[in-house]
């Protein structure tokens, strides 16, 4: 098994899924001859040509808007938001059209809004967001955030073969920072299904996207401590997989709630509301969460290192659990 | 309340003027006439029911947008589709529902809330579709419909499909962003689809002079490349033959078009607005270009009916209304139960 990058684990799924499947196409802003600001459909324009690659101009709201309208008419449309930033000029598209026309009219659409989204590339407020809560409490969308290279290349092919609308986060710090073992082949990640990163005994860490090898960083320095984290990625925050939540909070009866996204009205905050109703007696401390502060998300290298949860909030909040 | 400019040079004449190269077509416009006239009564009486009698009744809750006035837009535009062509028609154009062959019935049922509807419940008044007849319904947002026309219409070009798109809006949808990136990319992709505007003149209560500074909806055509052309909208067989030349050119592979129709709001913005706003003479000027009526004077002219035809015309949309109301109404409401239903394929 080959050992490929989380960029190089989406691109493959999107390719097999194009080669598998005629109705599949692509579009958005600069992803045929440049391949996309992050390169996840290079050589796609030559293997597949421009009516499968489509390069639009810059507007959000007609690229969703023209998938919708693409996948009413058969079509399997991926639409690529440059950065997941930009994805609120398409929101209209995405919560009022996409997400309700299956049950507003019977009219299902299947595609694939793809996202990228994270900080710690010195983007600054505008490429550094993570804006998955918005979609998170839209009824009609599923919401997807892969932390894995295997993953990735599963759960976009899940994606793009749901009969309902996706919207695909995926984190740039990871494309090229992570590497992973990805059968070459066909194999699907089911949405809607957590995976046990790390499995622990004291404190569940529920969490997804980058911040699962955060979340494993501090783990390995809290094992010396004594501390035994389990680390629950969520993979689809939307819907959640509240069997696999209960499950790791029952088991260690200590949770943290953890995501890179700011705080207030984060999806930690639907986390932890379903761990207080559903699983309050087998709670042994308060359920505590470790998000971004909430402010735009900083350029300057200090205020952004400043802004990023990292491992080290990650052992102080685990501290403070275990403490109690 | 500044006085409304006057509607803007008519470029189509309708049937009030017959066209050059008409010759042996007139057959066809016979047709034209006869249907257009069909369903523009029947739009008419139908809004009427829903509008003067349930609404006030109370047997029809929430929001009702009729199109009283302006039918001759969606029935000449929805006269020239072809039955696998996909509609996207706003919320005063009900005649399209019509002319693909919606019935009255699902349309009461659908005003009610009864399962009957288009929606089954889900969705009131004119947000309604079925992708089975390839009608797709509006959202609330204007101008929304816009670049998911758009969609599809790429769809058909890359099945190498013969059909094409009619997306339908009002002047005040063309203020927002949605319908601008909608037609920019409809043109640099060459999308088969006719736009086709209902300049009705009032956005709500705003008139067309704080919507836009330019005098044409038609003028913005040409900023995206694609041609505009204004039609007399109270001209059934006017906009039938400017939307022709429009689903032309789609169907030819030459891309979009965009047409303006001119016509005017004979109602308030809704069922609960008088429109007061409305200085009297436009009502006056307007309702003598009832397009209805102006359809039956060529009709009689060109002896293509007579005045007792028409009357069994319009005897039989009434009684075709009446059997409609009494089948909806019995018609049941939704059960609770399916509430969470079809938020996500197979959800209960």
């Amino acid at each position: 098994m080959a050992e490929i990058t989380y960029l190089e684990a989406i691109r493959q799924g999107i390719w097999e899924e194009m080669e598998r499947d005629s109705k599949v196409f692509c579009l958005g802003e600069d992803i045929g001859v440049y391949g996309g600001a992050f390169k996840i459909t290079k050589g796609m324009l030559e293997r597949f040509g421009e009516e499968r690659i489509v390069d639009t101009p810059i507007a959000e709201s007609a690229i969703v808007g023209a998938a919708i309208g693409a996948s009413f008419a058969g079509m399997r449309p991926v639409a690529e938001m440059q950065f997941s930033d930009f994805i609120t000029c398409a929101f209209d598209q995405i919560v009022n059209f996409a997400a309700k026309t299956r049950y507003r009219w019977n009219a299902p659409a299947p595609l694939v809004v793809r996202a990228p989204s994270g900080g710690g590339i010195h983007g600054g407020p505008y490429h550094s967001q993570n804006p998955e809560a918005w979609f998170v409490r839209t009824p009609g969308l599923k919401v997807v955030e892969p932390a894995t290279a295997y993953d990735a290349k599963g759960l976009i092919k899940s994606a793009i073969r749901d009969n309902d609308p996706v919207i695909f986060f995926e984190h740039k710090k990871l494309y090229r920072a992570i590497k992973g073992e990805v059968p070459e082949g066909d194999y699907t990640v089911p949405l809607g299904k957590a995976r046990l990163h790390r499995e622990g005994k004291h404190i569940a860490v529920i969490t997804y996207g980058a911040m699962v090898h955060v979340a494993a960083e501090a783990a390995e320095v809290l094992d010396r401590e004594g501390v035994s984290l389990e680390i629950l990625d969520l993979r689809t925050l939307l819907p959640l997989d509240e069997e696999a939540i209960l499950a790791s909070v029952k088991k260690c009866s200590r949770v943290l709630v953890f995501h890179e996204d700011t705080l207030t009205g984060g999806v930690g905050g639907e986390i932890s509301a379903r761990i207080s109703e559903k699983a309050f007696e087998w709670l042994d401390a308060p359920v505590v969460r470790l998000a971004a502060p909430d402010t735009p998300v900083p350029f300057s290298p200090p205020l952004e290192e400043a802004f990023l949860p990292n491992a080290a909030k990650v052992i102080e909040k685990a501290r403070w659990l275990a403490g109690y | 309340m500044a006085a409304m400019k006057p509607v803007g040079p008519v470029l189509v004449q309708g049937a009030t003027a017959p066209s050059e190269n008409e010759g042996d077509l007139s057959l066809k416009q016979e047709e034209i006439a006869r249907r257009g006239h069909y369903f523009m009564a029947l739009q008419r009486e139908v809004e009427d029911r829903i509008e003067r009698k349930l609404y006030r009744q109370g047997k029809i809750l929430g929001g009702v947008y009729v199109g009283r006035g302006q039918e001759a837009i969606c029935v000449g535009a929805g006269l020239v589709s072809e039955q696998e062509d996909w509609l996207y028609p706003c919320h005063r154009d009900l005649g399209l529902y019509l002319v693909r062959g919606v019935t009255p019935r699902e349309i009461f049922a659908q005003y009610m809330g009864r399962v009957g509807g288009l929606t089954r419940g889900r969705e009131g008044n004119m947000h309604m579709g079925d992708l089975k007849r390839r009608i797709v319904a509006i959202i609330s947002a204007m101008a929304a419909s816009v670049p998911v026309a758009t969609g599809t219409a790429m769809a058909l070009k890359f099945q190498r499909s013969r059909n094409i798109v009619f997306n339908i809006f009002g002047d005040g949808a063309t203020s927002r962003g949605d319908w601008h990136e909608g037609l920019n990319l409809a043109s640099v992709q060459k999308a088969p689809v006719v736009f086709i505007c209902n300049n009705n003149q009032y956005a709500y209560s705003t008139p067309l002079e704080k919507q836009m500074a330019c005098e044409h909806v038609a003028d913005r055509a040409v900023g995206y490349g694609m041609p505009g052309e204004i039609v007399d909208g109270n001209d059934v067989m006017a906009v039938y033959r400017a939307v022709k030349r429009a689903a032309d050119r789609a169907r030819a592979g030459e891309g979009p078009s965009l047409v303006e129709c001119k016509t005017f709001r004979m109602t308030g913005h809704s069922a609960h607005d008088g429109g007061d706003y409305v200085p009297d003479h436009l009502w006056t000027e307007w309702g003598e270009k009832c397009p209805i009526v102006r359809i039956e004077r060529v009709m009689l002219e060109r002896g293509w009916t007579t005045r007792e035809e028409l009357e069994q015309v319009h005897a039989r949309i009434k009684r075709e209304a009446d059997e409609a109301i009494e089948w909806a109404e019995n018609s049941p409401y939704p059960d609770a139960s399916t509430l969470t239903e079809d938020v996500y394929e197979g959800s209960r």
